[in-house]
């Protein structure tokens, strides 16, 4: 059911500007890999890469390969609209669906999927997704109400619910927890902690403690300079990362002294 | 420290008052404006009631055939709304539809030109599509109006087809083909402004292109695209030359819109009879132009009411 990914040499377009340059890394099934590195340095667009989100913005395009469980993503058989299903997305900046209620956003991904649901499946889904995003009880009362009439860290707990709902088997998150207070961001720690055991989880962070907390495996990206596109610096277990790096740079951006 | 701090910020906001002038004094321009178009819409209102009232009230020989002006406006309403509906009902999915392919299908270059043609389509004056709907297109759509007769015959309004295609069924496409430039313009602009970041949204659950539509362009789009419709609408109920010279105008009543003999719109029959008025005809057909008036307010208050009742569902 979880699936590991193979990345290598991948460059990453926008037209004619390399946003990401030769990164080589593999995300192991069941676990979590942190994608750490200053502003700007292609974290978000490496991780878009991964369920071709990256390829709706015109003109951006990829080279090199990615291998999800042995299934070569970007090969032309491949359907992306089969890939998104399979590997849900969590966006940096809340999108809720404005003119729909929390409960059909919350179903909307279940609803792409075909299958007519029952009401009582329906409901069972929107308040288990709503649950493990830590958002039930907040809305429970006004499940009617529209998406959009929720705080920023509500938005973005709807989201989560809204992805998760479709059971997807990778789950990527792009800085999922920045507009969250710490209680909600404890919560979507140890959902984070319970999804794993089923699913493979990448998530881009800014906060050095929740990739410390949450991650097996640690990606560390930068600029090589400005102007020049991101690369990957260090891939290694995040346990290693955070007490015997091997770059000095991933040293010191951990420990606050860089970026 | 503190107290030279907050003093210099006084100091500074007090600067900013000319700036807040220059924001009143573009309050009040706006405004102005607003208020000219109210003014003028009530100018015209005022002119219609007062020039038509004789209109509504003179002799029963003034309305000939008929002899009230209940009786004479009557089957000019109906016109102008038959002919106006059938123009929505093949404009509305045309150009919602070709609007989409525009601005969310089409290849970039030949979106641009296609929806440089239409606007161009836009410019075309009412006259030329009037001659071209009577002379040609008319011949071309008699088919049509047996298809509509043979097959939907048991509805009121496919009666006895027109054997030479001209009828109000031809009129209203030719309205169809007028109005549609503008409401695809409209609903394009509009398509386009969807946030990114709800179509990436709708992707990223994995729908398809028609999916993503369906999710987060067309609720973003709604009112814009209601919006286009009103001002076709309006175009529609307005149109006079089109009409005029497609329809060979009887004053009949007749639910009957593939026929040869249909009465004119509102604002075709004000056209076709104006110049040789008398003073009584005069004034009876500017109170036809207040009932118009009249029906194109009711008709845009009702569609916005519809259009807005969903919303409103999901909003309380
Ligand atoms: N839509 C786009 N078109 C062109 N260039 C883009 C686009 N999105 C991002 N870029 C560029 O790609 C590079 C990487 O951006 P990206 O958003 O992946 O950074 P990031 O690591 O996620 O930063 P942050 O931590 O601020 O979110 C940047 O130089 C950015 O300017
Ligand atoms: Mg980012």
């Amino acid at each position: 059911m979880a699936k590991s990914i193979d990345v290598s040499d991948l460059h990453i377009y926008y037209g004619d500007f390399l946003a990401v340059e030769g990164v080589n890394l593999t995300v192991k099934s069941r676990s979590v890999t942190a994608f750490i590195g200053p502003s700007g340095c292609g974290k978000s667009t490496m991780l878009r890469s991964l369920n071709r989100m990256h390829e709706v913005i015109p003109g951006a395009r990829v080279e090199g390969k990615i291998v999800v469980d042995g299934q070569s993503l970007y090969d032309p058989s491949v359907d992306p609209v089969a890939v998104r299903r399979q590997i849900g997305m969590v966006f940096q900046r809340p999108n809720p669906f404005p003119t729909m209620s929390i409960y059909d956003n919350v179903l909307a991904g279940s609803r792409l999927n075909a299958r007519r649901l029952k009401r009582s499946e329906a409901d069972a889904i929107v308040e288990s997704s709503l649950r493990r995003a830590n958002l039930w009880s907040e809305v429970k009362d006004r499940l009617g109400r529209p998406g959009m009439g929720l705080s920023g860290g509500q938005q973005q707990r709807l989201c989560i619910a809204r992805a998760i709902a479709v059971e997807p088997e990778v789950l990527l998150m792009d800085e999922p927890c920045s507009a969250l207070d710490p209680i909600s961001t404890s919560a979507i720690e140890d959902l984070i902690h319970e999804l794993k055991t089923e699913y493979t989880i990448v998530i881009v962070t800014h906060n050095m403690q929740q990739a410390a907390r949450v991650s097996d495996d640690t990606a560390f990206f930068n600029l090589k300079a400005a102007g020049q596109p991101g690369r990957l610096v260090e891939f290694n277990p995040t346990r290693k990362m955070f007490s015997t790096p091997d770059e000095p740079s991933t040293e010191a951006y951990i420990s606050g002294r860089f970026g | 420290m503190t107290t030279t701090a907050s003093s210099e910020r006084t100091e500074r906001r007090l600067e900013v008052r000319p700036s807040r002038r220059g924001d009143r004094a573009f309050a009040r321009l706006v405004g102005a404006a607003a208020l000219t178009i109210l003014f003028t819409l009530v100018a015209v209102f005022v002119f219609l009631a007062v020039q038509g009232w004789a209109g509504m009230t003179s002799g029963s020989a003034t309305y000939a055939p008929f002899t009230s002006f209940v009786g004479y406006i009557w089957p000019l309403i109906v016109s102008t709304l038959l002919a106006s509906a059938i123009a929505l009902v093949v404009a509305v999915p045309f150009s919602v539809g070709v609007a989409l392919f525009i601005s969310h299908y089409a290849p970039r270059p030949f979106a641009a030109a296609l929806a440089y043609v239409i606007d161009l389509l836009a410019a075309v004056p009412s006259v030329v599509f009037g001659l071209w709907g009577g002379r040609y297109l008319a011949t071309y759509l008699q088919p049509a109006h047996m298809w509509l007769h043979d097959h939907l015959g048991f509805l009121p309004i496919f009666g006895e087809p027109s054997p030479n295609g001209r009828s109000l069924f031809t009129a209203g496409i030719v309205l169809a083909i007028m109005i549609m430039p503008i409401m695809t313009a409209i609903s394009r602009e509009v398509f386009m402004q969807t946030p990114r970041l709800h179509e990436e949204a709708a992707l990223a659950l994995g729908a398809t292109r028609w999916e993503m539509v369906r999710y987060a362009v067309l609720p973003h789009a709604r009112s814009g695209m209601v919006s286009g419709m009103m001002l076709g609408l309006g175009r529609a109920l307005g149109e006079t030359m089109a009409v005029a010279m497609v329809l060979a105008t009887t004053p009949t009543v007749t639910l009957d819109v593939i026929g040869t003999a249909s009465p004119a719109t509102i604002a075709a029959n004000i056209a076709l009879n104006y110049k040789e008025a008398t003073p009584e005809r005069q004034s009876l057909l500017i109170a036809t132009g207040l009932v118009l008036f009249v029906v194109t307010f009711l008709v845009n208050f009702a569609a916005r009411w519809v259009a807005g009742r969903s919303a409103r569902r999901l909003g309380s």
